[in-house]
């Protein structure tokens, strides 16, 4: 292929004096200026921009209607329709946890409760959010279909220990499931 | 008796336009900063900070659109520790931020802030010091500043800190001629070095950019919009090379982040950095107020109402220097919006092209702007002949001046590419 000289382009004289681009800059940079003022910044609409520029002031304006449903928050565990929770402390997502985020204490169902046939069940269950990475493999490997991520995100604290969710709070945020796996149901 | 009333005066003058007027305006200018930047990204800004009530017990925060961030900020810096490096020589290194704030501060003096208050026959003039040598004393004391820059920089022990100051050294040799320059024109057309009077004949005779009112047999129309061409090549000359010895945006080479981590700064921490933070706004709004007093009227309002506001009395006590005082902060806060909006407009100089633009351009241009202007105030009394030749004269030596320009030039060599290599 021939080889193509391509001339630099000649500043004109008004472009060399430099002085007619920074006014022209001076009109853009106000023209942004007006535009995120009056709440018409490009892209405004689309980011749900709170009127000012293309922002959207958090605690006031959330994003949460627009989140994926793949979306990966907080881990929590999940109760059944009839109130008996998942978990039967197989340990698996203890293991499987790469940042050794959660810690399960098991414990035995006794003979005269309901669900005695499921043997086990969690005494603790300890998930400390300052290691939880959010990578969802506990609910990759649950068998049991009891935990799950869900879309909790302001997951604060003002102490360590406030942290770490423990049995209580983790069924507090996951709530109910409801028609996963029921073998366990003999109804069904 | 007398003594102790003028000594008391001068207090409150110091106080009050020093500390209550000045110092304040550093961090409202921060804060503008913030919030004029993040509107012109498209942001928010620091919007959230105000009375934290709900600690108090309130229902709800008062924010005043975060006024009140740049108090949370110079707190932040008061409570940080003070951290001096080993490596630095301590003397220096402690006296440089107090070289950078105190110019600055000691400039104020001669700024006039308003007309003035008081009762008829004892009235107090809104200026510090009424020197009959403002700007030069403006000049004079605003360079010393750079001393405080470069001793930052060398006594900081440290390669970023000690580019930055050299820099600020080099800076400041291309701008200060530019700057002493390009006001001549101005002082030549008022015929008086002092800001009051300077700033009282704007109000009575137009002011210098909008010569528009108070014409009379020695100050025509004609005269003053001839004038006007002179006065605006000084006034463009006068505000670039402010920017430049503010160290602001365009020319912000000494403390440039992108290059030198932070510049002269670099290893200042706490209050000693925020005395470098402070000691340059101070600057910038003295700068302002240098601009406003010579180019924009000063403290006056302007179309021949300025002698019926300075007339305001209530009950004897003539109240008219603080509406001018007022005006004048309106204007000050203008000008500072408008260094702010330069700084998020024009993306800095590379340091070659400034030199050259401080020496090459902008000294010549001074230069001829003195030789346009002596011409158009003399021109009445030299007569058409002699202000003919003179304009002839002037033409001569502006294409001389620019065939120079264009022969000094650098010849660029042909850029070839990776052909070149070949």
């Amino acid at each position: 292929m021939p080889v193509v000289k391509v001339k630099r382009p000649e500043l004109a004289a008004g472009e060399k004096v430099y002085l007619g681009a920074i006014v022209k800059g001076f009109f853009i940079t106000m023209k942004h200026a007006f535009d995120s003022l009056r709440g018409k910044t490009r892209g405004a609409d689309t980011l749900k921009s709170s009127g000012l520029g293309a922002t959207m002031q958090f605690p006031e304006q959330r994003w949460d209607d627009q989140m994926p449903e793949y979306y990966r928050g907080a881990p929590t565990l999940v109760t059944d329709e009839q109130g008996r929770e998942r978990c039967v402390s197989c340990q698996l997502c203890e293991f499987i946890c790469p940042p050794k985020a959660i810690r399960i204490e098991p414990g035995e169902i006794p003979n005269d409760d309901a669900w005695a046939k499921v043997e086990k069940r969690p005494k603790e269950f300890d998930i400390d959010m300052t290691r939880c990475i959010y990578c969802g493999m506990c609910e990759e490997v649950c068998p049991e279909q009891a935990i799950f991520l869900r879309k909790d995100y302001l997951i604060t604290g003002g102490s360590r220990a406030e942290m770490v969710h423990d049995k209580k709070k983790l069924y507090e945020i996951g709530g109910v499931r409801v028609g996963l796996v029921n073998k366990w149901n003999e109804l069904k | 008796m007398e003594l102790l009333i003028q000594l008391a005066i001068i207090a409150a003058k110091v106080i009050g336009l020093t500390f209550l007027i000045v110092l304040p305006l550093v961090p409202i200018s921060v804060y503008f900063e913030r919030r004029f930047s993040a509107i012109i990204q498209d942001r928010v800004g620091p919007n959230r900070v105000g009375i934290p009530l709900t600690l108090l017990g309130g229902k709800k925060d008062i924010s005043f659109f975060g006024l009140v961030q740049p108090m949370a900020d110079g707190l932040k810096l008061f409570l940080k520790e003070d951290f001096t490096p080993v490596h630095v020589r301590k003397a220096y290194f402690w006296l440089a931020p107090a070289l950078v704030i105190v110019p600055s501060l000691i400039t104020v003096c001669v700024v006039p802030f308003g007309s003035s208050i008081g009762f008829t026959g004892e009235e107090v003039k809104l200026v510090i010091a009424d020197l009959d040598v403002g700007p030069l004393f403006v000049f004079a004391i605003a360079s010393l500043s750079v001393y405080g820059i470069t001793l930052a920089g060398w006594s900081s022990n440290s390669k970023y800190p000690f580019v930055g100051g050299v820099r600020s050294t080099a800076q400041m040799i291309s701008y200060e001629i530019a700057l002493g320059l390009s006001i001549i024109p101005v002082l030549l057309y008022y015929g008086d070095l002092n800001l009051s009077n300077i700033v009282e004949h704007q109000a009575k005779h137009g002011w210098l950019l909008l010569p528009l009112w108070g014409h009379d047999a020695d100050h025509t129309l004609v005269s003053k919009l001839l004038f006007w061409i002179p006065a605006f090549i000084a006034f463009l000359i006068f505000t670039v090379s402010i920017f430049a010895e503010t160290n602001r945006m365009p020319f912000d080479l000494p403390e440039c982040e992108t290059e030198l981590v932070g510049g002269y700064h670099t290893e200042y921490s706490s209050m000693k950095f925020a005395m470098f933070f402070m000691g340059e706004y101070a600057a910038m709004v003295i700068g302002s107020a240098m601009i406003i007093t010579l180019f924009l009227g000063g403290w006056s309002l302007g179309f021949g109402s300025d002698a019926f506001i300075s007339g305001l009395a209530i009950g004897g006590f003539k109240i008219g220097g603080l509406i001018h005082l007022a005006i004048f902060m309106a204007k000050l806060v203008a000008f500072i919006l408008f260094f702010i909006l330069v700084r998020w407009t024009v993306p800095r100089f590379r340091y070659d092209q400034l030199m050259r633009l401080g020496w090459v351009i902008f000294f010549e241009a001074a230069l001829i702007n003195v030789f346009l202007a002596a011409l158009v105030i003399a021109a009445p009394q030299l007569g058409t002949v002699i202000t003919v030749v003179g304009a002839v004269l002037l033409v001569i030596v502006s294409a001389a001046l620019l065939w120079v320009l264009r022969a000094s030039e650098p010849k660029a060599a042909p850029n070839y590419g990776l052909l070149g290599s070949n």
